[in-house]
């Protein structure tokens, strides 16, 4: 059996920096010609089962302003709680659902948006099921490590006061930091990096 | 021995010693956009270990080719031509294959293709300073560009960037994602830069240091640079508490 004392060291992170977008979307800044298109833009296709909707928000630094630099991945499950992964050992995950979206903030008002479908519950590894819930990761100039956050659903209470990772939140009043308030559709989900109403972020 | 695929289990935590840390006050904007509250510890769940999934066909011919894939046909990027080339590992050393690795520079004279970048250095018409690829089954991935120049930026009064390259790596599973970058050996802005000096440990620095790598160099046409990056890895499933049934 192998034994694991002599790890190698994970690649330590740096920051994304400003010009993210070069790499990762090239067409949000207007460099068309090489990629054809951003990857991660478009989630859902017109096959996609389960509800469409838009999670936007903005994400704001410890003096309240919107950061117009950043860019955000989401992952999720599709309607079925079944991830469109290599490794989803489960079931076939829906074909016209991607489960990944990398977004952008605009550069000018800072806000993102999202086009996806609301996804199903997923077991936690003790088998009792989440709520349904959004992975989130931010990347920005400032920010020396990706941001590991969640985000889950403001219509779906029942659902929330179950879920087995926000009962490991301590700090009650931080909870809310973690919910999108529903609006039909639209979820809005702001990220503040600081402050009182700091978003939970997760080591994972 | 092992029955348990190792692409369903947890990862190793992360060691945020090695990483920096979010509040790093000598790179001046962390200082606004660093959590302050203790990261929460989560065990794995699905979401984490699993991670999102990339085919070949979205890779096109030239997309790990910043020499030409942005030029004029028959024109090639002004600078020194390099090649980048290594292998994308876990932390058992095991290759992780069929993962996406993108990239991201300035050209020879230090500027970027970004509607935000204002230096003064020259925007070179053939070089857009982004490239991709996928990691093959050994885990081998290489690119060829340009080797980017140092750049002013507004930190400290007389802040330098060493040159490097941003890169973003994704592997199997969605907690394995970094965002980091690649300095080259012998470069002394290395030593000085506030952006590198969020690193604490030197041999963690000298980890994102691309080695001049003569052997695989093209004789009368690009020097080769030796880059690893190593992804976190997942423990052994064997004796974990499992629920009964499973
Ligand atoms: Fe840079």
């Amino acid at each position: 059996m192998r034994r694991f004392t002599d790890r190698l060291k994970e690649t330590p992170s740096q920051t994304a920096g400003p010009y993210v977008h070069i790499g990762t979307t090239p067409g949000f800044i207007g460099i068309g010609g090489v990629y054809p298109a951003d990857h991660g833009a478009v989630m859902v296709n017109e096959s996609a089962r389960g509800e469409r909707i838009t999670i936007t928000g903005s994400i704001f630094d410890g003096a309240g302003a919107p950061l117009r630099d950043a860019l955000l991945e989401i992952w999720q499950a599709d309607a079925n709680g079944l991830f469109n992964s290599r490794s989803e050992r489960r079931g076939t995950a829906d074909p016209g659902f991607s489960g990944w979206g990398r977004q952008p903030v605009d550069l000018e008002t800072g806000i993102y948006r999202f086009e996806t479908i609301k996804p199903g519950r997923v077991p936690y590894p003790d088998g009792r099921l989440q709520a349904p819930h959004v992975m989130f990761w931010i990347v920005a100039r400032g920010i020396n490590i990706g941001l590991h956050t969640r985000m889950y659903f403001g219509d779906e209470e029942a659902a929330n006061a179950e879920d087995p990772v926000l009962a490991r939140i301590e700090h009650k009043m931080r909870l809310p930091t973690l919910v999108a308030a529903a609006d039909v559709s639209t979820y809005t989900f702001d990220i503040h990096l600081q402050g009182e109403k700091e978003t939970v972020f997760f080591d994972i | 021995m092992r029955n348990a695929p190792t692409e369903t289990g947890p990862f190793w935590p992360r060691d945020l010693d090695w990483h920096p840390k979010a509040l790093t006050p000598g790179y001046k904007t962390s200082v606004l956009r660093s959590p302050q509250k203790a990261l929460l510890s989560l065990p794995n769940t699905l979401g984490e270990i699993n991670g999102p999934l990339f085919g070949h066909n979205m890779i096109g011919e030239f997309d790990n080719d910043l020499l030409i894939n942005f030029a004029r046909p028959g024109e090639t990027a002004i600078g020194e031509r390099i090649i980048v080339h290594g292998y994308i590992l876990d932390e058992h050393a095991k290759p992780v294959s069929n993962t996406l690795l993108e990239v991201w520079q300035p050209n020879a004279g230090g500027r970027y293709r970004h509607v935000k970048d204002g230096y003064a250095a020259a925007i070179d018409p053939n070089f857009g300073g982004f490239g991709r690829t996928l990691t093959d089954d050994d885990g081998y991935f290489a690119f060829r560009t340009i080797k980017p120049g140092p750049y002013p930026w507004p930190n400290n009064q007389n802040d330098w960037r060493p040159s490097h390259i941003h890169f973003s790596v994704f592997g199997p599973g969605f907690a394995q994602r970094l965002i980091s970058q690649l300095y080259f050996e012998g470069d002394p802005h290395i030593a000085l830069c506030p952006i590198v000096n969020t690193i604490k440990d030197p041999q963690a620095i000298d980890q994102l240091t691309a080695k001049l790598d003569m052997d695989n160099t093209i004789p009368m046409d690009a020097r080769a640079y030796r880059f690893d990056i190593v992804l976190r890895g997942r423990r052994s499933t064997l004796f974990e508490n499992r629920m009964e049934g499973n």
